[in-house]
C-alpha cells in the first residue's frame, strides 16, 4: 500500500461522503465530481489509462455537468430544509451491514491471499482496446450503441413538455 | 496484505457511502448520484481484479469497465430526465412526495 494509493483513497472516500452529507445541493454535485475525479486517478494509479480517461470524459465530462443542469431546472438548490429521509437509522445500519459483511469477506478469503504480492504492471496500449473492441466484444459494442440511442430518445420523451392537446390537471401534492 | 485487499477495502467503502446516500437522502437527484458511486465502486473492483488478476493480458476487466461505463451514462441521462418530468408534474424533487399510488 503506497502513499499515493492512500492520498487517492482518503480523497475519494472523503468526496463521497461530502457528497452525501452536505445540505446545498450545488456542493453535494461539486464535491461528488471530486470523488469522480479521484477514481479516474485510481484507475492510472491502477494501470488503466484507457479506463481513466474515459471516466474523466464521461464522468466529469459529461454526468456531473448532467447534474449540476438538473439541480438548476429544479431547483433544488434553494430548498436545504428537511434534507434526510425518516429512514436515517435503517439506512445507515443497512449500508454499514453491507459493508460489514463485504469487509469480513474480503479479509477472510483465501483466494485472495493466494494472489502474488506485486505483479508486474499489465500493459495496456489503445491499439490492444481497439482491436479487442472490434474483435471480441463486437457484439457489445453494437448493443450499448442501440442502448445509448434508445436513451437518448428516452430522455429527450420524457423530458418533453406535456401536450397541450390532453390537459393533465397539475395535481399539486398536499404538502 | 495485499495491495488488492486495499483496492477492495476502498470499493467497499465507497459502496457503502453510496447505498447509504440512496436510502437515506430525500432529493431525486441525490438518490441517483449515490447509485452512480454504486456502479463506479463495482468498476474499481474490476479494474483492481484485472492488474492483480491472474491473466491480465485478456483486457476482460477494462472491457467490462468501458461498457458499464456506457451503461451508466445512459442511466443517468434518463435518470435526471425523470427527474425533471416529475418536478414539473410535483414541483418537488423530493422522493416522499411522490407518494400518489401509496395505499
Amino acid at each position: 500500500m503506497t502513499l499515493a494509493f492512500a492520498i487517492l483513497a482518503g480523497l475519494t472516500v472523503g468526496a463521497a461522503i461530502a457528497a452525501m452529507t452536505l445540505r446545498n445541493l450545488v456542493h453535494c454535485s461539486l464535491c461528488a465530481t471530486v470523488s469522480l475525479v479521484g477514481l479516474a486517478l485510481l484507475y492510472l494509479n491502477l494501470g488503466a489509462e484507457f479506463a481513466a480517461f474515459v471516466q474523466i470524459l464521461v464522468y466529469v465530462g459529461a454526468v456531473a455537468i448532467l447534474i449540476v443542469f438538473a439541480v438548476l431546472l429544479t431547483r433544488s438548490g434553494e430548498a436545504p430544509a428537511g434534507r434526510v429521509s425518516y429512514g436515517l437509522w435503517t439506512g445507515l445500519g443497512v449500508a454499514l451491514a453491507v459493508f460489514g459483511t463485504l469487509a469480513w469477506a474480503i479479509g477472510g478469503s483465501s483466494a485472495l491471499k493466494a494472489l502474488p504480492k506485486d505483479s508486474a504492471v499489465p500493459a495496456l496500449p489503445v491499439k490492444d482496446v481497439g482491436d479487442k473492441l472490434v474483435g471480441d466484444f463486437v457484439l457489445p459494442l453494437q448493443v450499448i450503441a442501440l442502448l445509448l440511442t434508445a436513451a437518448m430518445l428516452g430522455a429527450i420523451v420524457i423530458a418533453m413538455r406535456e401536450a397541450k392537446g390532453n390537459p393533465q390537471p397539475a395535481t399539486r401534492n398536499p404538502q | 496484505m495485499n495491495p488488492l485487499h486495499g483496492y477492495l477495502l476502498v470499493s467497499a467503502l465507497l459502496f457503502a457511502v453510496g447505498l447509504a446516500g440512496a436510502l437515506v437522502r430525500r432529493n431525486a437527484i441525490l438518490v441517483l448520484v449515490g447509485v452512480e458511486l454504486m456502479l463506479n465502486a463495482a468498476n474499481l473492483n474490476f479494474l483492481a481484479f484485472w492488474r492483480y488478476g491472474p491473466n491480465p493480458e485478456a483486457l476482460t476487466g477494462v472491457m467490462f469497465v468501458i461498457f458499464a461505463i456506457g451503461v451508466a451514462a445512459a442511466e443517468a441521462a434518463v435518470g435526471l430526465a425523470l427527474v425533471i418530468a416529475i418536478y414539473r408534474h410535483y414541483r418537488s424533487s423530493n422522493v416522499e412526495d411522490v407518494a400518489t399510488m401509496k395505499g
